[in-house]
């Protein structure tokens, strides 16, 4: 689920953040759903009724999600789906590739899901002589363009009508050289050759935004009507569902219905809603298989703190409000789950302390909060990326130590009493003539120090140190 | 009621005269405000960054400084923040869960005024273009909402712009200004773009730690915009000029 060869975040950032082109594209869009989300979650006076329901249901579910998937198996089993228990990508690719394979199939047409980004699906079915097509458009321009997706909604955000102009021209069949960039042109070019996918594909692969489980019924929630088209054309339908997609009852669908297309599209309600419950003889599919899939998620679960990650709808309300994902972009976080959720979820579902761009990613955040305020469903993103820092740290310890944990024991030392901190502040005093610059109102400012400092000066002036602490002042003028 | 002067290591360490202006804010209101000399750091830094066994010590330091007084109140709403939800963890950490006594007694300067004091208008005198911008954990910790607001729009002679997107992040993060410095300063100077544009002479917010983040990128701009706490701008009168 980690792209390969992506490097820590900091670095992937640099390299982003010099893209001037790629900027512009996000500022844009994401201003754009910003506000239309702003907008439609402010016409619903009971917004944080719906907030705290929609965690409520996921946080029961989880604390009893062995019940509720054994419950899912049993409904689906009963509608005549095959149910495979999965425990990591490997086992899912496997699974769907021996399916196709047993029905002689080498082409399959997809449904845009993140579960199947996740395990890597296309990649893992091409080594088995499987191509799958991907009939969302965003997820097409991106197939199509060699390329990762960077958001969890509009996987090709990163791409303006231009550049998908010219990838169209370049890899598609029924895209001409009188193409224009014209946003209908587009569509209608990307419509003609998905046509003849869902006509000939005899194989869908999707995912699931929830599965219930009283009543073995999936649901995908969508917007162009690609994926009615593959859940009802092909004859073989695989969907992959992530271990905590479970709700235990249809009627809690009525909460996340409402959360999910507001906070993700800015609509009131998305155009296709799709729900089936197992295979109805003459109707759609006529052979349905169901992917339960682990990849990480059981950690996930057993981290106290961390475990309310696993009630993300993947709605990527928290990219779209976020200032570093708005001018990083989603590459940079080195895999499908990009921005906010992407720097909790993918340490909670690898773990910390393996590989250092993981391990990076708890940091790639400044503790902003807009992502908290804008999730759905109340994850406390600040809190957990604290949390997984501890755990970052924790997993360094014993270890070389660098420069990082050194300052910090330091710092804590003379910050642990008010005489050792009195003591640093009369050393610093004495740099108080420091600096040529002056900042406005007078003050002395710092424009060059060697590194770590450079880390601050190489783009922000710094205040020179004051002649006397705010410490040494009360002692001298208040102390009676 | 025995209040205590927070005054946190940043502005003790940096910036005294936030630290002075608050004593003579408060004197000028009426509260004697107290200064317990024990006191070195919130241990932010520390939580932040994932050394929590490093920032036991510091809380414990904190714990019995503040000890026996009514009310903290500090010209920070991110040190306030940290009081209040982070202590927590760091007593978990400590095995210790006297370390989070403090949690309930802290006041972020605009909280104490407004909210203990029950005044708006302090009496402040400051001519000058303004433009206020909401730091992160006063917005979004501690819910301050628009109280920093009101006491500026009781300043006498202030003319006060409003900021474009100014509930955006300022990008300073503590630690993460330094570790990822590059994606701080992207922030930043958007920050500063919107500040320039309002033709403010001064932006003031509630924490000079995200003041001296923008003020940074703004000196290096030569843009001639000065950067000042809230306290520093409702301690002056006319009797200043």
């Amino acid at each position: 689920m980690t792209f390969l060869g992506i490097p820590p975040f900091p670095e992937a950032a640099r390299t982003a953040l010099g893209d001037t082109q790629l900027r512009h594209n996000l500022a844009h869009a994401t201003a754009t759903i910003r506000g239309k989300r702003a907008a439609v979650v402010a016409e619903v006076p009971e917004w944080e009724e719906l907030r705290l329901a929609g965690a409520a249901i996921k946080d029961n579910t989880l604390r009893h999600l062995d019940e509720h998937l054994v419950r899912l198996e049993r409904s689906l089993t009963e509608r005549g789906v095959t149910v495979h228990w999965a425990t990591d990508a490997a086992e899912a690719c496997d699974t769907i590739g021996r399916i196709a394979r047993s029905h002689g199939i080498t082409e399959v047409v997809k449904v845009k899901s993140m579960a199947t980004q996740e395990i890597g699906l296309n990649e893992a079915l091409a080594a088995q002589g499987v191509t799958a097509w991907e009939t969302d458009l965003a997820e097409l321009i991106v197939q199509l363009g060699d390329d990762l997706p960077s958001h969890i909604l509009v996987p090709a955000i990163h791409r303006n009508r231009a550049e998908i102009r010219e990838i169209f021209r370049a890899r598609m069949d029924t895209a001409g050289p009188e193409l224009t960039d014209e946003p209908a042109d587009l569509a209608a070019a990307a419509r003609r050759h998905l046509r003849q996918k869902f006509l000939s594909a005899k194989m869908a692969v999707s995912g699931a935004n929830f599965a219930v489980a009283d009543s073995g019924t999936l649901v995908v929630v969508e917007s162009e009507g690609n994926g009615r088209m593959c859940l009802t054309l092909p004859e073989v339908l695989v969907s992959v569902v992530g271990i905590e997609k479970v709700v235990p009852t249809w009627s809690d669908l009525d909460v996340f219905l409402q959360l999910l297309p507001r906070s993700s599209t800015g609509e009131r309600m998305n155009p296709y809603t799709s729900t089936w419950s197992g295979v109805t003889a003459g109707d759609g599919p006529q052979e349905m298989h169901v992917i339960l899939l682990d990849n990480g998620r059981t950690r996930a679960l057993a981290d106290e703190i961390g475990r309310q990650a696993l009630r993300c709808i993947r709605c990527s309300a928290c990219l779209n409000v976020c200032p570093v994902y708005e001018r990083t972009g989603g590459h940079a976080y080195g895999s499908v789950y990009p921005g906010p959720i992407g720097a909790i979820l993918n340490p909670l579902l690898n773990g910390v302390g393996a590989d250092a761009q993981t391990d990076s990613l708890p940091y790639a955040s400044s503790l902003c909060g807009a992502c908290f305020d804008a999730c759905p469903v109340r994850i406390d993103i600040p809190e957990v990326l604290v949390h997984l820092r501890a755990e970052v740290v924790d997993a360094r310890r014993g270890a070389r130590p660098h420069a990082e944990a050194v300052a910090m024991k330091a710092a804590a030392w003379t910050l642990g009493k008010s005489g050792r901190l009195r003591f640093a502040q009369r050393v610093s005093a004495l740099f108080s003539r420091l600096g040529r610059r002056r900042l406005p109102g007078g003050r002395r400012a710092i424009a060059r120090l060697p590194w770590p400092g450079s880390l601050w000066t190489d783009a922000r002036d710094l205040p020179a140190p004051p002649r006397e602490s705010f410490r040494r002042w009360w002692q001298r003028h208040e102390r009676s | 009621m025995r209040v205590a002067l927070l005054v946190t290591c940043i502005n003790d360490t940096l910036f005294p005269e936030t630290g002075k202006a608050v004593v003579r804010l408060l004197r000028r209101l009426g509260v004697e405000v107290e200064f317990p000399e024990a006191q070195t750091c919130c241990a932010q830094p520390m939580v932040n960054t994932g050394y929590l066994d490093e920032a036991v010590p510091v809380v414990r330091a904190f714990t019995r400084a503040f000890d026996g007084y009514d009310a903290i109140v500090t010209p920070s709403g991110s040190c306030a923040g940290s009081v209040r939800h982070q202590h927590a963890i760091v007593a978990r950490r400590g095995g210790d869960e006297r370390l989070g006594a403090a949690s309930s007694k802290v006041f972020e300067l605009s909280e104490f005024l407004v909210d203990v004091l029950g005044v708006e208008d302090v009496g402040a005198y400051f001519p000058h273009r303004v433009v206020y911008h909401p730091t992160c954990h006063s917005l979004r910790m501690l819910r301050v909402g628009d109280r920093p607001l009101r006491l500026l729009r009781a300043v006498r002679g202030i003319d006060l712009a409003e900021l474009p997107a100014a509930e955006e992040c300022c990008g300073f993060g503590g630690t993460f200004a330094a570790k990822n410095a590059d994606t701080s300063v992207a922030m930043g100077a958007d920050k500063a773009r919107h500040v320039r544009g309002t033709g403010a002479e001064v932006v003031v917010a509630g924490d000079n730690s995200c003041l001296m983040h923008i003020g940074g990128l703004l000196s290096r701009q030569r843009s001639g915009v000065r950067v000042m706490h809230l306290a520093d701008v409702l301690a002056a009168t006319e009797e200043d000029r």
